[in-house]
């Protein structure tokens, strides 16, 4: 396929995110607007995706797990930091060169029934990232293309001239991943790509995520809040909790003995659907809500929740460690 | 066998539609011991919020109606009350919480207010007997700083302060039977198993039976006592829980379970999901209506309909081949 | 679910020009055959197209010439109509006045509609523009438009093109508040922010992606500002920044006319039953089109004549 560039060192990240910061200015006033307050939505995080792999970034709302996957494709603006496409600044990108990153890195959306606009056929849909970014010089080879791309996500190709409202939410949601694949991307950013699917409908995207990814050597960044999914898709796994993340690592490893104690509450709410596994869990319920974001505790995020908080948590905010087995935890109990 | 609670028979609602009449909910029938965790599971469409909208007597007509059927409730038939002692009978004796609990609270009154007010109507309290017993509840569900948050209105709780409220309200006459539809749906993970864990924990207290309607397997599996599973307005399986999860003998049971990911598997299992989509109730397919997407499916699932019958003491399956379903293939 | 639509339509990445306006009229004609509010709605627009072509050859009667003999008169077989206070034939001046309220009201429509719609997506897109036309148009949007428009003629001159410009703009200020109300919400939707996720530029968002979506609310607006422009009209005249009294125009005739409402209730009934119907027929085709526009509405109605 003339159009997919081969970045295929495995070894370096493709993505990687540094330091970022997302922060809204909350406004009040009609015509003489002040600043009341700062919603910091991503507050200092570092990820990175090695090509081919998958990252799951997980969190409840307001953790800013959303925030951080739009601020990668640029789609909201950032307040510090960096973000680096294969060896790209991808916040220093300016106009055409921006729209040119949009073309390597695909999205698709958690709302099957919003995120597809009603007046244009499904097969313009798909065929529209196509023509923005000239991949092809005539109709024909689009034409095909979107055939392709509609065989591959599994939609019969004589659906390609009816409109969003006549599919089903998991037909939409394959619109969607053909739409986002179209121009070939490397990396799919997926914002809870299957949350508002039915059981049966949902494992049937699920997998063709798997497949696509062997298929087509994607890269992923996975946002979820659904922890079973998560673990289903993962390479790796970044939990994220109100703007910052609390636990990174091999998913392997932290499903299997996570270390932050946010992580291991979050994990122990998950009902396992198997009543035989679920009635001898030792489960740990975490008190008290999620804080706003607008007013975040002082000292650890996570400090009025935690179950083994001491007097420092409360006062001094705990740096992202490296663990003996190689993942990153922020806990100063850890 | 204890006499049973509630006693659902051949419950048929339908709804009138633009496409035609739709059988949201087809002779159900199932049966609810006091003191016991029923579920009752489906994907979207499958009636389960139907059902559990007819037995509290919600069903808006139009366009919906309870064509044939009867609803036992601790001795009296639901279906043959007027709709004054209905009311009653769901402030009192049967209470219910839905997905979105803002809808169902009063935006403009405190919560003492609405707390206080079924306290007046259904037991007769005094306005200051009732503000007292408000304040109980709202420490028995677990709301920290009840005093002021009494004196505040909805809009100024969080998603899971909102539901201990509504759980509040519905256990306020302490009822025989809490309803639960999808009442942690909207919330997150961490957030749905404290809500969860205290409405198990007032039913238990009090001896109420708990209906949850849930999509969720993970839910069912950790607080069911027994589980009814839908599909397209029918009860496809019904059984004890531990048995449902390990022996589950109806496909779409089976595929459902097969197809959700699950947190203690290995790395790498593949999923089954099941093919094809969730029919649509105006056009249901002929014979059994999960037979295009049943990899069990022999020819007469598509011409006949499997009936709702018991192969074991406690477990019904409405399949031609249940003989042959299981897990583990 | 149900679909009905065509198997064998292949679909096929934007056809030409030509075959979609063929489409566009084949599909016109035959929603016209099916319905036939439709069909009469458009069948009366043509009719007064017609008679705005050709209304002055068919007069038979010198409309502007007054014969103080016969005023007032009831309707009657010789004069259809009536006559008004000075003795004229109101039936000619009816017909031979569509042609300016046409003029006026299409006019108007057109003109606002396109430049309105056309800046509201731009500024919707740039915050300091916004900021700066939106202070302009909330001070043309203070003034009642007859006023706004009397100022702007007594600047330019009273003419029928100018009226057609002070209407015009005044229109414009409405148009832009109400699109760009639209737009602003639109660019929240996920499909346009799914747009700007895959790379797709800004003038093609607007075109492809929130103009098509905020249709519905241009059209009905359009069939609003027609009716309003063609009375406009009338007020404008009937105070003398218009066209002279003589001149007939829908508007002028039922100025006209309301002085004499109590004794000559058919001077301004007929041009009014007139206005009326233009309006209607008008509304009733917006309707239509605002339904062939949206495919799910479009998919019911084909459902429902299968």
């Amino acid at each position: 396929m003339s159009y997919s560039p081969a970045a295929t060192d495995n070894s370096v990240p493709i993505l990687k995110v540094r330091e970022l910061k997302v922060h809204f200015p909350v406004k009040r006033g009609l015509i003489f607007q002040r600043t009341v307050g700062v919603v910091k939505a991503v507050d200092g995080v570092d990820i990175e995706i090695k090509h081919g792999e998958t990252l799951g970034l997980v969190g409840e709302s307001g953790s800013g797990k959303t925030t951080l996957g739009r601020a990668v494709l640029r789609l909201n603006d950032t307040s510090g930091g960096s973000i680096s496409y294969s060896g790209q600044d991808v916040l220093a990108l300016r106009g055409g060169e921006m729209r040119r990153l949009r073309k390597n890195i695909g999205m698709v959306f958690q709302d099957p029934y919003g995120s597809l606009n009603p007046r244009m056929t499904v097969g313009n849909i798909v065929a529209e990232p196509m023509l923005v970014h000239k991949i092809f010089d005539n109709k024909l080879a689009i034409r095909n293309r979107v055939m392709e791309l509609f065989d591959t996500v599994g939609l019969n190709r004589s659906m390609a001239s009816r409109y969003p409202h006549e599919f089903s939410g998991g037909q939409r949601q394959r619109v969607g991943i053909a739409r986002a694949l179209a121009s070939g991307p490397n990396i799919l950013i997926c914002d809870e790509p299957v949350s508002a699917l039915d059981v049966s409908i949902q494992a049937q995207i699920i997998s063709l995520f798997d497949r696509l990814k062997l298929e087509q050597q994607l890269t992923y960044l996975f946002i979820a809040h659904d922890l079973s999914v998560v673990r289903h898709v993962s390479d790796v796994v970044a939990v994220m909790y109100l703007g910052k993340i609390v636990e990174q690592g091999n998913a392997d490893d932290i499903y299997r003995s996570p270390q932050h104690p946010y992580t291991q509450a979050l994990l122990s709410a998950v009902p396992i659907p198997d009543p035989a596994v679920e009635r001898k869990r030792s489960r740990t319920v975490l008190k008290g809500d999620i804080p706003s974001p607008l007013n975040p505790p002082s000292g650890c995020v996570f400090s009025p929740r935690c179950p083994i908080a001491e007097d420092r948590c409360f006062v001094e905010a705990p740096m992202s460690r490296t663990l003996s087995d190689g993942r990153r935890a922020a806990c100063h109990k850890v | 066998m204890t006499e049973a609670l509630l006693t659902v028979e051949n419950l048929h609602t339908q709804f009138r539609t633009e496409g035609g009449v739709v059988q949201a909910v087809d002779d159900v029938s199932f049966n609810i011991q006091a003191g016991e965790t029923f579920a009752l599971v489906g994907e979207s469409g499958c009636g389960k919020s139907v059902t559990a909208l007819s037995i509290m007597g919600l069903i808006p007509n139009p366009p919906g109606e309870i064509t044939s059927g009867s609803i036992e409730f601790d001795g009296v038939d639901l279906l043959q009350v007027s709709s004054t002692e209905m009311r009653s009978i769901r402030g009192s004796k049967i209470g219910m919480i839905f997905q979105e609990p803002m809808s169902s609270l009063n935006p403009v009154l405190t919560i003492e207010s609405q707390l206080a007010e079924p306290l007046k109507i259904h037991i007769g309290l005094s306005s200051a007997a009732a503000n007292d017993r408000a304040q109980e509840l709202i420490d028995m569900v677990g709301i920290p700083d009840s005093k002021t948050r009494l004196k505040q209105y909805p809009h100024e709780l969080s998603g899971g302060q909102r539901q201990r409220i509504m759980i509040a309200m519905a256990m306020a006459c302490t009822p025989r039977l809490l309803i639960a539809d999808e009442a942690t749906t909207a919330l997150d993970v961490t957030i749905q198993a404290q809500i969860l864990d205290l409405m198990q924990e007032v039913t238990e207290k009090s001896g109420a039976a708990l209906l949850i309607i849930t999509h969720n397997l993970g839910i069912v599996a950790r607080y069911a006592d027994r589980v009814a599973v839908m599909y397209a307005g029918k009860l496809r399986e019904v059984g004890d829980a531990s048995d449902i999860y390990a022996a589950s003998q109806h496909p779409y049971t089976v595929g459902l379970l097969r197809s959700v990911p699950r947190l203690d598997s290995e790395k790498g299992t593949p999923l089954s999901p099941i093919g094809g989509e969730i029919p649509d109730l105006t056009n249901l397919p002929g014979g059994c209506a999960f037979n295009p997407r049943c990899q069990w499916a022999v020819d007469r699932c598509s011409i006949e309909e499997p009936e709702l019958i018991e192969i074991a003491q406690g477990k019904q399956v409405a399949c031609f081949e249940h003989a042959s379903v299981s897990l583990s293939v | 679910m149900t679909v009905t639509s065509d198997l064998g339509n292949e679909w096929q990445l934007t056809p030409p020009l030509s075959t979609r306006l063929r489409g566009m009229f084949g599909a016109t004609v035959k929603a016209a055959k099916r319905d036939i509010v439709l069909g009469v709605s458009i069948s009366l627009l043509l009719l007064g197209l017609f008679l705005a072509v050709f209304g002055p050859t068919l007069a038979r009667t010198d409309y502007e010439r007054t014969d103080p003999v016969n005023r007032m008169l009831p309707p009657s077989a010789e004069h259809w109509f009536g006559t008004d206070n000075w003795g004229r034939d109101v039936f000619d001046r009816t017909i031979v006045g569509t042609r300016l309220s046409f003029l006026v009201g299409f006019s108007v429509t057109l003109i606002s509609t396109v430049i309105g719609v056309a800046i509201a997506l731009v500024i919707s897109y740039f915050r300091i523009l916004d900021a700066i036309m939106m202070r302009f148009v909330d001070g043309f949007l203070a003034f009642p438009t007859i006023l706004l428009a009397l100022a702007l003629i007594s600047l330019i001159g009273p003419s029928i093109g100018n009226v057609i410009i002070a209407l015009s703009i005044t229109a414009t200020a409405g148009k832009i508040r109400l699109v760009r109300g639209a737009v602003l919400s639109l660019r929240e939707s996920t499909y346009v922010e799914a747009a700007r996720a895959v790379g797709v530029p800004v003038p093609r968002i607007l075109m492809l992606h929130v103009l098509p979506n905020i249709v519905s609310i241009i059209i009905v607006q359009a069939t609003f500002t027609l009716a309003s422009a063609i009375l406009a009209e009338a007020s404008l005249s009937f105070l003398g920044a218009g066209v002279p009294e003589y001149v007939p125009s829908w508007g002028n005739i039922i100025a006209t006319g309301q002085g004499y409402i109590q004794v000559g209730f058919h001077i301004s009934f007929f041009p009014g039953l007139f206005l009326t119907v233009t309006v209607l027929a008008v509304v009733l085709i917006g309707d239509s089109i605002r339904d062939h526009l949206d495919p799910k509405l479009r998919g019911r109605l084909k459902t429902t004549t299968h």
